[in-house]
């Protein structure tokens, strides 16, 4: 196992006074790449809030990130099962930091109408952090609009210095690299 | 001589400039931005499941056909979209329009070759 860096921040970001943080702070919360993942009805909620009648790219949130590398939200619209959950994990490792997540729908917040299912995830929070959950199933884009104007008083108010101050991993980040395939070839016969 | 080296001072001085930028950009993302590395972020692959197989794959070369049909309509495209300005335009006319028909009906014999192999059917 290779040793990662330790977490850090930026000096100028830790020491950075008030009206400075104000204005980072300000140009984060208006330029949100969001990465749709869009798993169920809810999707399309999420698209409507992202067309003309709705528009939430005039909250400066930008719908076009064409990865998880280049997202800064992560909006995860409907609903999750345990197939999709270590995909979803794994693309929010991979966004870059500070990233954020909006939980949106019943299905995504707690399992929803499927939470005696055998397969669906109670809820994305239990596999990542999520910043706002957007109740209703599914929710208007008019509540879409009412999270990201949450998510934005969020960012307004964050000290990242303090976020990110350097501090082990927390226990459920991947901790090992993946195991690679083995060689099939020499397992024949192995069994285990 | 002195005009020679004022002519390049110019291209210096932009060179200068673009260094300036590239390192106060960086330098800013390195002042201000979290870095916090995990191993699923190191990874090449952003598609959300491990890869599988090799980078290396052919195509069969059955297909050359759907190739060559994905020509025929580029290369339609590419001549009809800057011909549509200007044929009606004072100076074209006419003979702009016969050119474009025999190409397109130059064009064309490759589509009907296509239709002859059977391969405009919906499988």
């Amino acid at each position: 196992m290779t040793d990662l860096p330790t977490p850090s921040v930026g000096p100028l970001q830790r020491v950075a006074p008030r009206p400075l943080r104000l204005v980072l702070n300000w140009g984060r919360r208006y330029s949100l790449w969001v990465f749709n993942f869009g798993l169920a009805c809810c999707a399309i909620e999420f698209i409507a809030s992202s067309m003309a009648r709705h528009d939430f790219i005039r909250l400066g949130v930008i719908p076009f990130a064409p990865g998880p590398r280049q997202a800064d939200l992560m909006v995860v619209s409907g609903t999750v099962t345990d197939k999709m959950a270590p995909a979803i994990r794994r693309l929010y490792e991979q966004m870059p930091e500070p990233k954020y997540v909006i939980s949106f729908g019943a299905c995504s917040n707690s399992g929803g109408p499927y939470w005696d299912s055998y397969c669906v995830t109670k809820g994305v929070d239990q596999v990542v952090p999520v910043d706002v959950y957007v109740p209703g199933c599914p929710p208007r884009p008019e509540a879409l609009l009412q999270g990201i104007l949450a998510l934005q008083d969020k960012i307004a108010a964050e000290d990242l210095g303090r976020r990110y101050r350097p501090r082990p991993l927390p226990v459920a980040a991947l901790q090992r690299p993946l195991v690679a395939a083995p060689d099939a070839g020499t397992t024949a016969g192995g069994g285990g | 001589m002195h005009d020679y080296f004022r002519a390049w001072a110019v291209v210096a001085l932009l060179g200068l400039v673009g260094v300036a930028f590239v390192v106060a950009v960086m330098g800013a993302n390195r002042l201000l931005s979290p870095s916090r590395p995990t191993h699923e972020k190191l990874l090449t692959y952003e598609c959300g499941v491990d890869p599988v197989g090799e980078g290396w794959a052919q195509m069969h070369v059955r297909y050359y056909v759907f190739a060559y049909l994905y020509v025929v309509f580029a290369v339609d495209a590419v001549y009809l979209f800057p011909w549509a300005t200007v044929f009606a335009a004072p100076g074209f006319g006419t003979v702009t329009l016969v050119e474009m028909a025999l190409f397109v009906g130059f064009i064309a014999v490759g589509l009907l070759y296509a239709w002859r192999r059977g391969v405009l059917r919906w499988v």
